[in-house]
């Protein structure tokens, strides 16, 4: 069966717009399910974040807060100089993880307001901050460009 | 002097450009060949030009010459010679070189391999190689000059970021803008054919060689970089959805599309007008690479400083060749003759398959790499778009194209039968079937879609194994017979073959670190022992060391399989001068089952370390596929069909050298 010109761009329209169709559904399942908003301290009270929901916890450590525990566990506080959260994790730190230093943790709030992460990433390098967490502190005030470290914060 | 060598080397490569640029463009316009004939010439001078350039920001590394700031900024003159060197190139100014330096080297090979091609083509092609570098050498020049002076000069340098110290990563930027400036060569022939308004068998021929090598570099570069971060970064992952490797994933993705649609052109002369499509979109996506990577959007180590005067830049030339392309492509594709007919099942049809879902799949990368960005710009929500989401979108719509890749080859061109198709494959279904149900019964705990993963993976290679073995009768003509035809089967059988058993081996590989990985996080002490991936692993203790530019503690674990001991390796803790920056190297002890990784951490009480293990099970398969990926390029382009001015077949057999 040989087909015309015009039936053989038909089926070629058909199977791009199927192909198509079908990465759009996709994309726009996955969109709705699989995201990870980014929150500082203050979002999370401000935003009435529920325990549970799974985010992207961004601020610097808190002076002095870094706690390790039992074996694994280590215990610290992520403050964006405004509000503060206690954060739990089991693993090992990043190697620039440090306390007065930008942070994200990935994770979940328990019921208890306090942010157990399955993940933390530091910065790659010593000059480098995470971008979330530079633009929060200067939204706040707390840091302008230019400035080697954010007010408030010693290292 | 030497640096001010360089930066004037720099202007006049971007005069020399311009004049690549408009001259034969216009002579082509005008017909006229005096005018064309100066292109191969230009092409050739702005290499040479940009080469200098390159060569004397080199000699200003390696003689530490810190009154260039670029040198101050990114050097030491502690550091070991081959990090002064991949220095160069591992800031922002130094790559940028780098990169208008391969632009230029590709521009200059067509003008040298290009002999046959005809004038007029030839001309545009280099011309618009040309317009290319006339925007990225006027980037570095207004944005980031490589040559800047500092008065007065410091006495010592800042350093190189440790982490960026490394072997693989040394060559790893190199082969990576290989390949995304090699796209560029393809993005010209397109650009010029649109102006002429004739695409032919014969430019498919000339075109396919140059995508297949820039998706060669391309594959060599992010396995590099893939392999890097599996050893260096320590977390155990050798691929993280960062924007960053799908910026590198996007045009590979689209390459490996235009490759395959490329082959329709020259064999059938059908897909004209999609192929110069794909050709576009190859590059476009490469200078969105090279956006999100150079802009400074994106945080990561590859964002070397973050100037949003080079970011609106590099956006500017984005949309005027990304923009003006595409203009032209909706003004001129009308007017390319459609090619021949063929049935929707056929090879034809098997490639356009193959074309729709490798787009398909690029897009939702695209849109996953891409969404988080636009979101913030328009609402100021920050987002993360994970590993989660691309495993739910590029996931499902590559399957179905690892299920058809064995069929595709075997259908014939026009029309095909598939029931026949399907029956030369029973047996590769067969194998893959046998191997399913032995991943199944090797680790029935694990997800029940890995079994499946795995036998995708194997149905890839026994099509490929069967295919092999099909062609050159091995087994069942004499030996002589069938190595005479094994002798004899063409590059591009060869290319095809190892490259899809190539990417049925990466499969293989991928499926099973993600399913069945194991990790121990633990608290060890000296003489203790732990048990991963069915070895043991015992802490011997650490001691202090030095290295050249940095201090470590170095924690040593003898590793044992089966009672035996069978090495020792160990993990670093380093702390690098003159930055004070610290690093963690990886203990990896490899196993044909999989490799045994050893990170250590902090310490934790008395003698004692933080230790975290993992048992990643044939992950050396990742790689192995990849360099059978490469390897299968290597073959297919050494075709002799593509080999520059090859000699029709001799009709008395000749003694040839070795291929």
């Amino acid at each position: 069966m040989a087909m015309t010109r015009k039936q053989q761009r038909g089926a070629m329209i058909g199977a791009g717009l199927g192909a198509l169709g079908l990465a759009a559904g996709l994309v726009l399942y996955a969109l709705s399910d699989t995201i990870t908003f980014f929150y500082t301290p203050t979002d999370v009270v401000e935003k009435g974040v529920q325990p549970g929901t799974r985010f992207r916890l961004g601020g610097l450590v808190a002076d002095g807060s870094v706690v390790r525990g039992q074996g694994e566990v280590v215990s610290f506080k992520v403050t964006d100089t405004k509000d503060t959260m206690p954060v739990t994790y089991v693993g090992i730190l990043p190697d620039l993880f440090r306390e007065g230093q930008g942070v994200i943790a990935e994770g979940t709030l328990d019921e208890g307001g306090n942010f157990k992460a399955d993940t933390v990433l530091a910065k790659h390098d010593e000059n480098y901050m995470p971008r979330e967490i530079a633009d929060a502190l200067k939204k706040q005030g707390r840091w302008k460009e230019g400035e080697k470290k954010p007010e408030g914060t010693t290292k | 002097m030497i640096p001010e060598i360089g930066q004037f080397a720099v202007i006049l490569a971007f005069i020399t450009a311009l004049y690549q640029f408009a001259v034969p463009m216009y002579g082509a316009w005008r017909n006229d060949s005096r005018l064309m004939a100066v292109a191969a010439p230009a092409a050739g001078l702005q290499f040479v030009l940009i080469a200098l350039a390159f060569a004397c920001l080199t000699w200003s590394y390696l003689s530490s010459d810190f009154s260039v700031e670029n040198v101050f900024r990114n050097s030491h003159s502690a550091k070991p010679l081959i990090y002064k060197i991949s220095g160069v190139w591992g800031n922002h100014e130094g790559s940028m070189l780098l990169w208008v330096g391969m632009l230029a080297g590709f521009g200059a090979a067509v003008a040298v391999f290009g002999g046959n091609l005809p004038a007029s083509l030839k001309a545009r092609v280099i011309a618009v190689q040309g317009s290319i570098s006339v925007a990225f050498l006027s980037f570095i020049l207004l944005t980031s000059n490589p040559f800047a002076r500092l008065d007065p000069a410091p006495i010592e340098g800042r350093g190189l970021n440790p982490i960026l110290q490394d072997p693989a990563l040394a060559i790893h930027p190199p082969l990576l803008y290989a390949g995304y400036v090699g796209l560029s060569i393809a993005f010209s022939f397109a650009v010029a054919a649109l102006i002429e308004g004739k695409v032919d068998a014969a430019w498919a021929r000339w075109v396919r060689p140059w995508t297949l090598a820039a998706w060669m570099f391309l594959t060599a570069g992010i396995m590099l970089g893939s392999w890097w971060a599996y050893y260096e970064l320590g977390w155990g992952g050798w691929w993280f959805w960062d924007p960053v490797e799908n910026a590198s994933f996007m045009p590979w993705l689209v390459a490996g599309a235009l490759l395959h649609s490329a082959i329709v052109v020259e064999k059938r002369n059908a897909l004209k007008a999609w192929t110069i499509l794909l050709a576009i979109l190859a590059f476009s996506l490469s200078l969105v690479g090279t956006f999100l990577v150079r802009s400074g959007v994106l945080t990561s180590v590859h964002a070397f400083a973050v100037d949003p005067a080079r970011g609106v830049y590099v956006l500017g030339i984005l949309c005027v060749f990304i923009g003006g392309s595409l203009s032209l492509y909706a003004w001129r594709a009308p007017t390319i003759k459609a090619g021949g007919l063929f049935a929707p099942i056929s090879r034809e049809g098997a490639l356009v398959l193959n074309n729709l879902l490798l787009t398909a799949a690029c897009a939702s990368v695209f849109i996953g790499t891409l969404y988080p960005l636009l979101l913030e710009s328009i609402t100021g929500a920050k987002i993360s778009v994970g590993p989660p989401y691309f495993n739910l979108t590029f996931g499902p719509l590559v399957v179905p194209l690892l299920l058809l890749v064995p069929v595709g080859p075997l259908m014939s061109w026009k029309r095909a039968d598939l029931f026949a198709a399907m029956q030369r494959l029973w047996v590769a279904a067969v194998a893959a079937l046998v191997v399913g149900i032995a991943a199944m019964a090797w680790q029935w705990r694990g997800p029940w879609l890995a079994p499946f993963g795995v036998a995708l993976g194997a149905w890839l290679v026994a099509a490929s194994a069967r295919e092999m073995i099909a062609r050159t009768k091995v087994g069942s003509a004499p030996f002589n017979v069938a190595w005479a035809r094994f002798k004899g089967l063409p590059g591009a059988a060869w290319g095809m073959m190892l490259a899809h058993a190539g990417v049925g081996v990466l499969v293989i590989g991928v499926v099973a670190i993600t399913s069945w990985k194991e990790e121990i996080v633990t608290v060890m002490k000296p003489g203790e022992v732990m048990q991963v991936g069915g070895k043991s692993v015992t802490y011997l203790g650490e001691s202090p060391v030095t290295g050249p530019n940095y201090t470590a503690d170095r924690a040593r674990f003898q590793v044992s399989s089966g009672g035996k001991p069978v090495s020792e390796i160990w993990s670093e803790k380093r702390v690098f001068q003159p930055s004070n920056q610290p690093t963690t190297e990886v203990g990896i002890e490899p196993f044909l089952s999989g490799d045994v990784y050893v990170v250590i951490g902090d310490r934790a009480g008395e003698n004692g370390r933080t230790v975290r293990s993992y048992f990643h099970p044939l992950v050396w398969m990742i790689w192995f596929g990849g360099a059978l990926m490469f390897i299968g390029g290597a073959c297919s382009m050494f075709d002799r069909r593509y080999r520059v001015g090859a000699p029709k077949k001799a009709a008395k057999p000749v003694v040839q050298p070795a291929e």
